[in-house]
Formats: C-alpha cells, structure tokens, sequence
C-alpha cells in the first residue's frame, strides 16, 4: 500500500466518522414524536411553522432532512436559534464560543503535557522507589476529586480569599494578554487535573516498557547519562499511547467542558450545546455536534502526521499494512 | 601475561517473584590484554548477565550483585556510576546479541552512531558524522552515506548487526564484549561478521570477549574458552588446549551435540538431553549431574571445586576426563 493510499484511506476513515455522527444525530432530531417546528416557534401561526418546516426540511424524510441539513451547513449556514421575538445565526454563537473553547483545550493540553511528561519520565525512572510513589499516590488522590470541586477550591482561595484572579468571565486576548490568562487560568487547572494524572500514568507505564528494551542498555554502553537516555532514546519511543489519548481528549475538551465553563463562565461550545439542548434549540445543537465532531476528526489527523515524526515505524506500518 | 580485565568471585542474583534467581554464581576470569576469550554455554547459562554484569550495565533495583571487577587498573565494583561511564566506548564497549532490539528504532543510523563521538570524544557534529561514515566503511557497508539517514528498521539484519559494531567500535574500545553476534543471523552472514570481527580486532588491537552457543564458533576466532554452565564457570582453558584435551563431560557433551555443517536449520544450536537446572533452585551437588553420563554418587551430594591443572587449565568436576583419580 502506498504512501498515498494510506491517506486517502484515513480521510476516508475519517469522513465517514463524521457522517455517522451528522447523521445519528440528525436522526435522532426526527425521531423525537414531536413537532419540532412547534417546539422551535411555540407562539407562532400555522402558516409561519409550515414556511419553517419547508425551510429546514422538516417536511422530508429524515434523509431529505439530512441532505438539506448537510447542504446548508457546508455553505457555512448553521441554522438558527429562535427566540420570541425573533432570530440569532448560530454561526454568529459559535464564532464566538468556538475561540474561547480552542484556547481553553489548547492551554489544557500544554499545561497537562507540560507536567505529566516530567513526571512520567521521572516515576518510570524511579519506578517502584520513594518518587515514583508519591507520584502515583498523589495523583490517584488528584484524580479522585472531581473537575468542579477543584475549580471551587481554587474559586474560594485564589478568587476569594487572596482576590488574585477573577472569578468569572472571558477576556479575549485582544484585552490584553495578562487579563486574557488570568481569566483562563482556574477553568485551565481545573480541567487539567484529570488528564495530567491519565497522561503520567501512560507514559510511565510505556517508559517502564521500553527501559527494559536492549537499546537502552546498548545507549547505556556507549556512556551516555541517564537523562540523555530517558530523554532522548526513551521518550519519543513510549509517548505513542500519551498522544493518541491527547488527540482522543481534544474533542471531549471542547464540547464537554460544560461544567467548567458554567461556573467560570467562559461560555464557550460546551456551554452553548448545553444551552441548545435546554432551550431546545435543536438546529443549534445539531451544527454544533458537526462543529466538535470536525475538530475532532482534524485533530485525530493532526496526530497522525505528527506520529509519523515520533515513531517512523509507524509510516513503514502504513506502507506495508 | 597482564589481563585487561580481571573478574573475581562475581556472583549476580536477582529478585524474582519466584525467589531468588543466582544467575552468575562465584565467577572468576581473566581477560588478557590483546587475547579474544570464548565465553561458551547453553541458553540461560548467565552469559550474558555475566558479560553485562562485568561492564556494570546491569540495571534496575532487583540486582544483587557481589564480587570485584578490575578493568585497565581500574576497579569498577568501587568506582561510581559516573566513573564507571567515562569507560564506556573507549574502554570498554558491547555489541549485542540481537541487533533488531539493541539499536534504536525511532532514530537514525547517523545519531546513534555519531552520539558516542560527540558525547564521549566531544566531536563537532559534523566531525562526528564524517567519522560516522568511516565507520559504516570500516564494517564494510556499501552506501554508508544513504544507511546513515536510515532507521534500523530499514535495513537487513546483517546490516544492523554491522552498524551495531560500528558503533561497539566507534571510540577504539581496548575491549570489546561480542554477546553472540551472529545468532540472530543467517549462516552465510554469520560467516562474514565474524570474519570481520576477526579483522577489525588485529586492525584495532582490540581484546575480545566473544559470547556464543556454539564451540564451532570459538574455535577459529578465540585464544581462549570459558565454559559456562548454571550460572558458573566449568571449565576454563587455551582453547587449543580445550579442543584437544577436555576436561568436563559438560565441554564433551557440547561437542558433540554441534550439529553437522549440513545440517539443515541452519542454527547452530546446542542441543544436550535434558535441561538446565531450575536457576532459583539450585541443588547441593554438581548442576549438571542430572544430565551428565559420568555421574556418581558423590555429583549428587557436594558441589565439585574449582581444579587447576599445573598447565592452567581449570575445570569443575569431581571426575574430569582424562585425569586418573
Ligand atoms: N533482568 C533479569 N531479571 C531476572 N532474571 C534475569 C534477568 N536477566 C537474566 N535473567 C535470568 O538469568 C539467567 C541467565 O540469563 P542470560 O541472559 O545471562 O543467559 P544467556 O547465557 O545469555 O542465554 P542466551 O544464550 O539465551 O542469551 C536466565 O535464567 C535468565 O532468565
Ligand atoms: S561432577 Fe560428576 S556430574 Fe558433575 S560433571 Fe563431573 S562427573 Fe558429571
Ligand atoms: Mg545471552
């Protein structure tokens, strides 16, 4: 199999991945036994619901909806939210989310890196000793303690008590970069504690792995110390199952910080599904699912160039899969 | 005869769940400076945790490790981790039994190769990589310059195991540990790796400790043998001396389990009746009595001592052959 067939493959993969999710979820708005242009305009007339229903194909059959659905959306048309006295672009709700919510998992991501990986280099290192537990064991304790209590500690200590930052809001880092982070700051630990303790736990079971391999004992005979060897010959080699989660967790950083953005009120594309679904804005939450459901599949290949350059046996794989 | 290395009374054990296993057990060798010493045995007879264990790579908190190791006047049983590293490479230097898992596979032939040079000769990278491509030329690797932006798993398995002593050799080590370089190989190939171990060790002035399964090996590439049985030396002699006048029924049954040269697997496994014994649990007596056709009641019940012939030779039985008792 060639180089380009492999690609062609993966997107292939990955385009149906996104029509299963479109889809299911277009269905399941059908399969709802209501009306949903009663539920979208409750105190409209008749006539106004049966101009909806031509609208959003409310009137074809789920895949008529869907394909009505589907051409809309890729004309960058995602639908409206529908109010009592009229109508929002859901466009104009996810531009403004959607920057919020990428900044929000992009500095989670750095931060949860940034400290799982010393600490999993250094707990495979000293696996079974003094740091190697008080690693483990602290953050088995961290791990316990849900995403929404951690962020009231921090709320009650660095918001209230010492006032250092605020509590709530957004500020976009055209207000300033300081003011930018120090709104981000709490939602961002509160959010990378769970990962920090998963991603540590992975890298330093696959270091422990590869510690034991020839090549580390061969790295070792030509006398390189040992933070040259977990650094530069152990590292690359264990972080495959730390990437592939980091990917896996992207999706689920951006659609489902729900509770996170709720009490800082960062309002970002957690927040607005969670308020589709509420208002039951059903348009809404189905352009939204698409949205996640595309950054997903975008950071899914992301990663799988990127493994390239980590583990090039993984390129031969392709080649020879 | 001054040697370059010197083992004394090395024992090795290491904590298993199932207790603990004696993997080297009261070793003593000496390495002659300029000599090539055979260390020859069975799977699992501790050869290689012993050549490890002599170089000090034997990592990890369930090694116990005793006994002394003197290299070049240095001791290294004394010395620190640090200490014992500045030896590495223009010391003392390994290649390993298997080149599939001994190199790195996400990095390129060039960086594991030009890395000793940098780290240990503080050579420029650019030094380091022209020198590289001596070396691949040195072990005769056509196209070193496209196999140095290569990843091992690039090439064929007699091209690794030439990069592998490329880079055993990449500082001009005074010994070189071979831990059974052509195992892994095909007979054709394992003819040429050994070939040119033989050439870059009177071009470099190397001494070699040269590990295998296989007596046919040790015969035309050694000065010397070490039999290795159960964790222990058995039997220790100028391998001339060895071939024509053994002492050990263990050396014996070796021989004489090397397979013909026709021989259709292509190994060149030995291959004795029986096993070796379970190496948490060894028994009183001689390890090899339950396999051994001269055996006695006396194998059975006392561990046999070392014996010194007046000639050198040295061997671990209570009934040598060829020795009227
Ligand atoms: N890290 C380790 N932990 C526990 N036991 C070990 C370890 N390394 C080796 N052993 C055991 O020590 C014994 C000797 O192993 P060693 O690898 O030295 O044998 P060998 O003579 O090199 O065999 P082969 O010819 O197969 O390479 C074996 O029983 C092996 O299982
Ligand atoms: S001591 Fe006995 S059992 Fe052991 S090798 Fe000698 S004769 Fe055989
Ligand atoms: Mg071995």
């Amino acid at each position: 199999m060639s180089k380009i067939s492999f690609w062609f493959q993966r997107v292939a993969q990955l385009l149906i991945v996104l029509f299963l999710v479109t889809f299911g979820v277009s269905l399941l708005l059908r399969l709802i036994p209501v009306d949903l242009a009663t539920i979208l305009l409750p105190v409209a007339s008749e006539e106004e619901r049966i101009l909806l229903r031509a609208e959003l194909g409310f009137d074809k059959g789920p895949i008529g909806y869907y394909l009505q659905w589907l051409g809309d959306f890729v004309q960058g048309d995602f639908g409206k939210i529908y109010f009592s006295g009229g109508t929002e672009e859901v466009s104009d709700h996810l531009i403004e989310a959607m920057p919020r919510s990428l900044l929000l998992m992009v500095y989670t991501q750095i931060l949860a890196l940034a400290v799982a990986i010393p600490l999993g280099v250094l707990s495979a290192y000293r696996s079974g000793r003094r740091a190697d537990k008080i690693i483990s064991n602290s953050l088995f304790a961290l791990q316990s303690v849900p995403g929404f209590a951690i962020a009231l500690i921090l709320v009650i200590f660095l918001g209230v008590k010492f006032a250092w930052l605020p509590t709530l809001g957004y500020a976009p880092i055209s207000d300033g970069i300081w003011e930018h982070l120090k709104h981000m700051i709490m939602p961002v630990i509160s959010l990378s504690v769970g990962l920090i303790a998963t991603y540590t736990r992975l890298l330093r079971a696959d270091m422990i792995a590869a510690l034991r391999e020839d090549y580390v004992t061969m790295a070792a005979s030509k006398g390189l110390s040992d933070s040259r060897i977990l650094w530069r010959h152990v590292l690359r080699p264990s972080s495959m199952t730390l990437m592939t989660s980091a990917a896996l967790s992207m999706g689920g950083l951006i659609g489902g910080a729900i509770v996170i953005e709720s009490i800082f009120a960062t309002y970002g594309v957690g927040f607005e599904i969670f308020a589709a679904i509420s208002g039951r804005q059903y348009i809404a939450l189905q352009s939204s699912v698409a949205v996640i459901a595309l950054f997903y599949v975008f950071f899914n290949l992301v990663v799988d160039v990127a493994s390239g350059f980590v583990d090039p046996r993984t390129r031969d794989r392709r080649v020879n899969a | 005869m001054s040697s370059l290395l010197s083992v004394k009374n090395m024992s090795i054990n290491f904590d298993t769940p199932r207790g603990s296993l004696e993997a080297v057990r009261g070793v003593d060798i000496e390495i002659p400076a300029g000599m090539s010493v055979g260390v020859v045995g069975e799977s699992g007879s501790g050869k290689t945790v012993m050549c490890r264990a002599a170089m000090g790579l034997l990592q990890g908190s369930n090694v116990k490790r005793s006994g002394t190791v003197v290299f070049d006047g240095h001791e290294l049983t004394a010395m620190s981790k640090e200490e014992v590293r500045n030896l590495f490479g223009s010391g003392m230097a390994m290649i390993f039994q298997d080149p599939m898992t001994a190199l790195n596979p996400v990095r390129r032939i060039g960086s594991q190769l030009s890395e000793g040079l940098r780290v240990r000769l503080g050579m420029s990278k650019a030094d380091a990589l022209a020198r590289s491509k001596e070396l691949l030329e040195l072990v005769r690797i056509p196209n070193a310059e496209a196999v140095l932006k290569s990843f091992p798993y690039q090439l064929s398995g007699g091209m690794r195991q030439r990069v592998m002593i490329a880079i055993a050799i990449a500082c001009n080590p005074k010994l070189l540990f071979a831990d059974e370089p052509t195992t892994a190989l095909d007979v054709t190939v394992q003819a040429q790796i050994l070939q040119l171990l033989r050439e870059l060790r009177e071009d470099l002035k190397m001494s070699m400790v040269l590990v295998t399964h296989d007596l046919g090996v040790v015969a035309g590439n050694t000065d010397y043998v070490a039999v290795m049985y159960a964790g222990e030396i058995v039997e220790y002699a100028p391998t001339t001396k060895l071939f024509a006048d053994m002492r050990m029924p263990y050396t014996e049954a070796l021989l004489e389990s090397i397979p013909k040269i026709d021989h259709k697997s292509g190994t060149r496994l030995a291959v004795i009746a029986g096993r070796l014994p379970d190496p948490t649990d060894r028994g009183a007596g001689c390890s090899f009595a339950p396999r051994c056709k001269y055996v006695q009641e006396k194998c059975h019940k006392e561990h046999p001592e070392l014996k010194q012939d007046p000639d050198g030779h040295v061997y671990r039985c209570w009934f040598p052959i060829g020795v009227s008792l």
